[in-house]
């Protein structure tokens, strides 16, 4: 009897001990939720890991995923991914275009897919599928690409139009980029080419500056952009200038220079003017201020004609992707409100960076509703961010799968993330 | 008189501090913002400090990179970074070589100090 209850207690302590030991093990290889924090209900699972640089993604009404790589991947740079055998992880179904980049969508029966200089589209079949993807029609050709911000985000309206971000080369448009009191340019250069939004039409053949339109301005570098179905109007996150500090130490402290500026969610009508380089908006005053590279001291106000910011992120938090989302999978709070993917900071050093998070704004006739939230937390996979090179993941790319669910792109380690809810 | 001053400024400038403890205090103010605390830069943007060929190899090219600042793109293990480089021009010889030094025995790096003399004839040849 006593040698029975020894067995028996021996046996499940071995038990416990393996089911613990297996339990740390497979938390270890596939973390719960991928390692995301997600408000309740919702769950995260990769759905493939090693795909170079993802930058911007679309998916199809079959679920398979076109993702944009800002760094060439065995010599491509779009990737067709699929599942197959629906077990929930994708794999590399074929890979085309010998371009890097970022900008990716689907409009009518075409992929539409950019460089740095340059947007192509590629005529799709019933499935979806690129039937030529040895040879895309090139629409839009010459664009300027400096040494930052050139990456060319797009999004089509439902009007045969095309947007294309074109990013300023310069941080301020100083006469010396980045550099210790180094004064603007008067009346900034760059603002005839860069520094804003260009519309183009969808459908026709290598068009440059003079066959599109400068649809709005003085918008510093936009990543993340998207249309509104609701009320057909197109939506930009600005990337907000750096350096206020390293530039003006005179003027603002390590830590004002952390918060400030604002990262700014514009609604844009045609003809809009943000203000960037001249102004930028800060979130603690509520006020558009006149740059110190143009006579501020932190405090004077700009010209009060620029537009307002319909949301004012914290600092240098990066959004690289923008989402309205149509979908029912979701609670209803979610319906055509935004997720944001936040890429994460690196100018707010020596504070702690911020960002590497995809966060949430409630939105109502086309105008915010609520506050915005952190929706998709733990990318980082640490509690605190003290340098970029430190984080697992980096939000970048954002999709709705015809489903309902979210998809994300980190293109630090190449994952992506497919986000559900549990109803 | 004019070769009389020179010996005079290289026997008191690398006395005047600890070129380590500076070189920190001259990297934290004016090199960490974009490079980073650890020296690991930033993707895409900025380029890490760690193990690389322009922090180790040819002293010149790096002095240089401090006094008239980088504006071409650097590829390092595969991944370019763009973002381009002000001058720090302004900084003064001893500044330049403490942060070069801390620069080159701190972020897994291990080599040799320069110095303020190594940077004043950089500076002078242009």
């Amino acid at each position: 009897m006593r040698t029975k209850n020894i067995a028996v207690y021996t046996l499940a302590t071995l038990l416990l001990f393996c089911f613990a030991f297996t339990k740390a093990t497979k938390q270890d290889k596939d973390p719960q939720n991928a390692g995301l924090v997600l408000p309740a209900g919702f769950t995260a699972s990769k759905i493939i890991e090693n795909t170079g640089r993802p930058r911007h993604i679309v998916v199809t009404k079959s679920g398979e995923i076109y993702v944009k790589l800002f760094r060439l991947l065995n010599g491509k740079g779009i990737l067709l991914l699929s599942d197959d055998d629906k077990d929930g992880k994708y794999t590399v179904k074929s890979s085309f275009g010998n371009y890097a980049g970022t900008g990716i969508a689907i409009k009518n029966g075409y992929l539409y897919a950019s460089s740095d200089e340059e947007v192509f589209r590629y005529k799709l079949d019933g499935n979806e599928h690129v039937i030529d993807p040895d040879h895309p029609e090139k629409i839009i050709t010459g664009l300027l690409a400096g040494k930052q911000h050139q990456t060319k985000s797009i999004v089509l309206d439902n009007d045969n139009n095309i947007y294309v971000n074109i990013g300023a080369k310069l941080n301020s448009c100083q006469e010396k980029d980045r550099a210790l009191h180094s004064p603007g340019i008067p009346g900034c250069p760059l603002l005839d080419s860069m520094g804003g939004i260009w519309k183009f039409k969808a459908d026709r053949l290598n068009q440059s500056y003079s066959q599109g339109e400068r649809y709005a301005t003085g918008l510093r570098n936009v990543m993340g952009l998207d249309w509104n179905q609701t009320n057909n109007t197109l939506y930009v996150m600005q990337h907000g200038r750096d350096n206020l500090h390293s530039s003006w130490p005179e003027l603002y402290t390590d830590k004002q220079s952390a918060e400030l500026p604002a990262e700014c969610m514009y609604k844009i009508q045609k003809g809009d003017n943000a203000g960037w380089p001249y102004i930028y908006y800060d979130q603690i005053q509520h006020k558009k201020i006149l740059a110190p590279e143009y006579g501020g001291d932190g405090k004077i106000e700009g010209n009060k004609n620029y537009i307002d910011p319909i949301v004012a992120f914290p600092g240098h938090m990066a959004p690289n992707g923008l989402l309205f989302y149509t979908g029912n999978l979701f609670p209803e709070k979610y319906k055509n409100g935004a997720f944001i993917a936040f890429h994460g900071s690196w100018n707010r050093s020596p504070e702690p960076q911020e960002g590497y998070y995809v966060a949430f704004v409630p939105f109502k006739n086309g105008m915010p509703s609520g506050k915005w939230e952190v929706f998709a937390n733990g990318f980082s996979g640490l509690t605190e961010v003290i340098s970029p090179g430190q984080a697992q993941h980096r939000p970048c790319g954002l999709a709705q799968g015809p489903d309902g669910s979210l998809y994300v792109t980190d293109d630090a380690k190449g994952s992506i993330f497919k986000i559900s809810y549990n109803r | 008189m004019v070769g009389a001053q020179t010996p005079v400024k290289k026997a008191t400038k690398p006395s005047q501090a600890s070129p380590t403890i500076n070189g920190k205090a001259v990297y934290t103010q004016y090199c960490m913002p974009c490079h980073q605390i650890d020296g690991s830069g930033v993707m895409n943007m900025n380029p890490p400090l760690i193990k690389t060929t322009y922090v180790l190899g040819d002293q010149t090219r790096l002095i240089n990179i401090l006094l008239k600042g980088y504006n071409k793109g650097v590829v390092i293990d595969e991944d370019e970074y763009t973002n381009p480089m002000p001058s720090f021009s302004y900084l003064s010889d001893t500044q330049i070589a403490a942060v070069l030094t801390y620069v080159r025995n701190n972020f897994q790096n291990k080599a040799s100090a320069i110095t303020a003399a190594q940077v004043k004839k950089v500076r002078s040849s242009k």
